[in-house]
């Protein structure tokens, strides 16, 4: 809109906003925000597509993740080796998935992600033993981890095979009213 | 690049890829005899110089496989013309899939390349021009909503703020600032058009202050009339100004372009009450497709596993509260759980809580009377003259409604003790006394300002008599009856006014919200800011600990904020028509508002520490305001209905009703026959509501139906990864280990 920009070229601008829910001014806003995370290693000039990744222990001393107990799962379901570096495109994404304009679907589907700590694409009894010790600081007695993990799962488990699939966990989730407004990170 | 493990949204890519290789290769089976007529299509261009076509033909031949649109018969046509228009739509729903960033990218970048060689060539033959047209078109147009929306996002103000509010207290309170920033949006769109249309025609083209008797300061008043206490009381020059009703003059078409005053005025009365309703109604239905059924037990734990924690959160004090509030919460549920509820003395619950709802009533009744008698008692002062009674007696109304508004929420608060109902129960009946206490008074004092128009229409009876006394008498001065006397000049100030009922109600709107605005102000410094002080620097020389114990420092009240918030604006919907410096004044307040409750929330108050959101309470909270906009409306459709409007000011002076000039418009600016169909369809103001409601009707029934459709495709996608798991399982079964260790 005038504003003359050497980050990225039009193009670039362009394909990142019919990719992601940001705005040109947001996408840009976004680059500063991953260039001062490491101003040595992130360049300006993103127009030839520097492969430039960042590592987890940067991105989640980030004032907006900081505090988050699920951070390192966050970054890591959006990273490509699953270890939590994140390239600028990743970056991206990690943030729009998390705007305010993200459909429920999409944020159900990366939920899920982010709760399935093994990886192995179901949430079994011990993501939900890792999720509630890191929601209460382990403040709940074992029993009382184990009362609440057996419930959750007796709630939502539609196939009777003890631990929740996608489906389980879609179903679950997309009536609850909270969800779209905890699951939400402003940039 | 395949997905390494099966997940969830890959399904979706796997599908458009294999479609996209099933295409090629049906394509691939026409190549021969395409190739064949290329060959044709060569020699006989030889002989025709189409360059355009030639080259697009070398291309051709030279890509693999592809279609040349002119050859295909119509139905292949279609189908291109399908698969350019999926590209599009995969295009536009690129941002919703579950992807990772490459992949979008490069599946973009495909889907446009391809889209761009197509759109091209599917112009040609008949219609290509038009079709290459529209291309041209709908690309610029998808430009210009782009930088639209752009401009639009850098427009919204506060951002920053909201976000350090949402660090801090987490997303309920900031819910609230989010609402106000909304409000200030349809304040901003009111004000337009109040100030657009009626205030500045009016101060530019209407005639100049003190050129005719209803523009000009009467005598009697002069002297006070520029006094601080007579302006803040919105007297004097600032009731003879285009601030209200009364100023504007009943002239037909002003100014050197004819603009129809009148007509404008009327019309901007309605389009504000208009644009209200279908902004509400509008958020209304995008919440209720956004939000998911409320208040199911059915996924307690889940829930509350899932979606406690607020990710916006990022003050590492806020953090611990929350952490503390989910480890109570989810003790509590277990101990519900274990525990099988007894309901041992349900008789006592029972009896306390019909104790509970008659304290209530005669709170609420009491109030109402209270309001009454305090409005009786203005008038009454009115009668003997201002000048007689204290400032108390004078602003008495205001204040007692601003006070009843403050303390009576404690006091329900302090009776919801003996009821015993779960918290966020609890907040649903508190939400819903208050809203119930601000009703009451809104329309005891509208009963009340009713009386008091009545009685300036009776006196208006009287001052008309007088008025023709008094002009009999100016010419019996001057000459014989027969005599072309020359007419008498006098000064507009010394004419004889009548009663304007019509400023009076705009007046009384606007120190209503002035009072409840400072009320609102001094409260906050009060209650938060100097409690918050005395706390801090008292506490090393007091008895027992300040911050933990009483009084502590203040939470901030959400509900309580946002029903005074619906009520302001409930206010100034009812006002609007009467004094048109309404908006205008609630934006001002408004962005007051924003900046010292956005600087009291972060100075004076701590983060709660039990978060009971009423939930799906956006919903409720609209579902308020529309009631609130019907309920405000009323009174003034009533008047513009019912009552016949001063003789002696205002736009609709002289006219039997005010809707009058719509119908005045039909017959002298319009064709005849227009005026007759108008006529046919009887009196606007009753049609107006009519429709309103239709329109309402329709609106929810939308909604519903697409609720419903949703519903449907969810139980078809279930259908769907049912049988995908199905198939899964015989994947896995017939491939064994291989898979495994490959994931």
């Amino acid at each position: 809109m005038g504003n003359k920009q050497t980050i990225f070229t039009d193009e670039q601008l362009d394909a990142y906003q019919d990719c992601t829910f940001f705005t040109r001014k947001e996408i840009l806003r976004l680059h500063s925000r991953y260039h001062e995370l490491a101003p040595h290693l992130v360049p300006m000039d993103y127009t030839n597509e520097p492969d430039c990744k960042l590592p987890l222990a940067l991105i989640v001393d980030m004032p907006e993740l900081k505090e988050n107990p699920f951070r390192n799962r966050i970054v890591e379901s959006f990273s490509e080796d699953g270890m939590g570096n994140l390239s600028f495109n990743e970056f991206v994404d990690m943030f729009s998935v998390l705007s305010e304009m993200a459909p429920r679907e999409l944020k159900a589907i990366y939920a899920f992600k982010i709760y399935d700590y093994n990886v192995d694409n179901y949430l079994c009894k011990e993501d939900l033993e890792k999720t509630l010790n890191k929601l209460t600081k382990e403040e709940l007695t074992p029993e009382e981890v184990e009362l609440v993990c057996e419930k959750a799962i007796e709630e939502a488990d539609l196939d009777g095979d003890n631990k929740l699939s996608y489906a389980d966990f879609e179903n679950m989730i997309t009536r609850a009213p909270d969800f779209l407004s905890t699951f939400h990170i402003r940039i | 690049p395949r997905p390494s493990h099966f997940s969830p949204g890959d399904e979706d890519f796997q599908e458009n890829h294999e479609r996209q290789k099933h295409k090629g290769k049906r394509r691939n089976g026409d190549r021969p005899k395409n190739k064949r007529e290329n060959q044709r299509r060569k020699r006989s261009s030889n002989s025709e110089p189409e360059t355009s076509e030639e080259s697009e033909d070398e291309e051709e031949v030279n890509n693999d496989g592809e279609v040349r649109p002119e050859l295909l018969s119509p139905e292949e046509l279609e189908k291109l013309k399908e698969a350019v228009d999926e590209k599009k739509k995969l295009i536009q729903s690129l941002r919703g899939k579950p992807w990772p960033m490459k992949q979008k990218l490069v599946t973009l970048r495909e889907s446009q390349l391809f889209v761009e060689k197509y759109e091209g060539a599917l112009g040609k033959g008949k219609g290509r021009k038009l079709y290459a047209y529209k291309v041209m078109m709908t690309k610029k147009w998808k430009k210009f909503q782009r930088d639209f929306e752009n401009f639009k996002t850098a427009c919204i103000p506060w951002e920053m703020k909201i976000k350090e509010i949402e660090s801090h207290f987490g997303s309920s309170v900031a819910s609230y600032f989010i609402f106000l920033r909304w409000m200030y949006g349809i304040n901003m769109i009111l004000f337009g058009l109040t100030f657009g249309l009626v205030m500045v025609p009016e101060a530019l083209m209407g005639r100049p202050y003190g050129s005719i008797p209803r523009k000009t300061v009467p005598r009697a008043e002069e002297a006070g009339a520029m006094d601080f206490a007579v302006l803040w009381d919105f007297g004097g020059y600032a009731q003879y100004s285009v601030l209200f009703y009364g100023y504007y003059n009943n002239q037909r078409a002003i100014g050197w372009f004819k603009f129809r005053m009148p007509l404008s005025y009327f019309l901007v009365g309605v389009g504000t009450v208009a644009y209200s309703y279908m902004v509400v109604i509008r958020t209304m239905a995008r919440n209720a497709n956004e939000s998911g059924v409320g208040d199911d037990n059915s996924f307690n734990f889940s829930w509350k596993m899932f979606t406690s924690w607020d990710y916006l959160i990022g003050n590492p004090e806020t953090a611990d509260n929350k952490f503390a509030s989910i480890t109570t919460s989810f003790k509590e549920a277990i101990l519900e759980e274990q525990e099988s509820r007894k309901d041992d003395n349900i008789h006592l619950t029972r009896f306390l809580r019909v104790l509970a709802n008659f304290l209530v009533l005669c709170c609420l009744a009491g109030s109402g009377y209270l309001i009454y008698f305090v409005v009786r008692r203005s008038q009454k002062f009115a009668l003997d003259g201002l000048e007689n009674h204290t400032w108390w007696e004078r602003n008495e109304v205001n204040m007692v409604m601003s006070l009843l508004g403050m303390f009576c929420p404690m006091l329900f608060d302090v009776i919801s003790a003996l009821e015993n109902y779960h918290p966020r129960v609890a907040l649903q009946w508190q939400l819903g006394r208050i809203f119930a206490l601000f009703l009451g008074n809104l329309y005891t004092f509208i009963i009340a300002l009713m009386d008091a128009i009545n009685l300036k229409r009776k006196e208006e009876k009287v001052v008309k008599y007088n008025i023709t006394m008094w002009e009999a008498s100016l010419y019996n001065g001057t000459g014989s009856e027969n005599s072309t006397a020359p007419p008498v000049t006098i000064h507009p100030a010394d004419v004889p006014r009548g009663p304007c009922w019509e400023t009076m109600v705009g007046q009384e709107f606007v120190r209503l919200i002035i009072s409840d605005t400072m009320t609102t102000y001094i409260t906050l410094l009060i209650g938060d800011f100097l409690r918050a002080v005395l706390v801090r620097f008292l506490n090393h020389c007091w008895c027992w600990d300040l911050e933990a114990g009483f009084p502590s420092y203040s939470e901030f009240d959400v509900s309580g904020n946002v029903l005074g918030l619906i009520f302001n604006q409930g206010m100034i919907w009812m006002g609007a028509f009467y004094a048109p410096c309404l908006p205008a004044l609630n934006l001002l307040r408004l962005h007051v508002s924003m900046y010292l409750q956005c600087w009291a929330v972060m100075c004076c108050n701590v983060p709660q520490e039990r978060v009971f959101k009423a939930s799906g309470s956006n919903n409720f909270y609209m579902a308020m305001l529309l009631v609130i906009l019907f309920l405000s409306t009323l009174p003034a459709i009533y008047t513009i209905v019912t009552i016949p409007p001063s003789f002696d000011c205002g736009p609709f002076s002289g006219k039997n009703r005010m809707f009058d000039v719509i119908q005045e418009t039909l017959e002298s600016d319009f064709p005849a026959w227009f005026s007759k169909v108008f006529s046919y369809a009887s009196n606007p103001g009753l049609v107006l509501p009519f429709i309103l409601l239709m329109v309402l009707a329709i609106y929810y029934l939308q909604s519903t139906s697409k609720s419903y459709r949703e519903a449907n495709v969810e139980l078809k996608n279930k259908l769907q990864m049912v049988t995908q798991r199905l198939d899964n399982f015989v994947f896995l079964t017939s491939y064994g280990s291989d898979f495994i260790l490959n994931a």
